[in-house]
């Protein structure tokens, strides 16, 4: 399950609603990730872009990873922008045992930020800036500017 | 005619061109001077699936996207 929210996230919600979800699937493991919009260098918050068809595509690959162990994810993300304290992205494995959702959830978010096609932006005093420095080059990057 | 999108912060409207493959989509975007940098970091998605290779032919009502650097969370 992938949902795309406008603007910021219903942490206690989505949690609850995905716990409710999956209460008797007989998983003995549920492993959420929250990230949440830190008061740092003067940002009034962060901003984002997603394209939905590619960010689609890679979750469908990465259920089908989960579903290989047993185990599915389910993922929440922003569009637009997010204020200070508020959250911009839940993800959650669940699976039978512990082990394999500790492990996965560090895989899944780790290729999330190196490849999930969302752009981050600060909003700083109202403008839009974006977060080159602490943006990843998708693999594969670069080949149209090779003369 | 194949359709180019610009995601994100490419501040850039689509254009529809008339190429046969990557290689001249190269050539073209290279001539302009904006899009240079985005150029060097950007991936390149052919109907929404990420190439890594020029060596591809283009039909007619194929869409292009450049992707630049991602950051979700």
């Amino acid at each position: 399950m992938l949902n795309i929210y406008d603007g910021a996230l219903d942490v206690p919600k989505i949690l609850k609603d995905w716990y409710k979800e999956e209460s008797t699937s007989n998983y003995g493991a549920y492993i959420p990730f929250v990230g949440t919009v830190r008061d740092e260098n003067g940002i009034d918050g962060l901003s984002f872009d997603i394209y939905e068809p590619i960010l689609e595509n890679w979750f469908n690959v990465w259920q089908a990873k989960a579903k290989a162990k047993g185990a599915i994810i389910k993922m929440a993300h922003a569009r637009g922008d997010v204020l200070l304290h508020e959250s911009s992205y839940i993800s959650c494995v669940f699976s039978p045992k512990r082990r394999v959702a500790l492990e996965f959830i560090d895989e899944f978010v780790e290729d999330f930020k190196a490849s999930a096609p969302i752009w981050k932006y600060d909003l700083i005093n109202g403008k839009r800036v974006y977060a080159l420095d602490r943006s990843t080059a998708i693999k594969g990057s670069g080949i149209l500017g090779v003369k | 005619m194949i359709r180019v999108e610009f995601l994100g912060p490419i501040q850039k409207n689509a254009l529809e061109i008339e190429i046969t493959n990557l290689k001249e989509l190269a050539k073209i975007l290279q001539e302009i001077p904006e899009m240079t940098e985005w150029l060097e970091n950007s991936a390149v998605a052919v109907n929404d699936t990420i190439v890594i290779s020029l060596d591809m032919e283009l039909k007619n009502g194929d869409k292009i996207s450049m992707l630049p650097p991602v950051c979700g969370g």
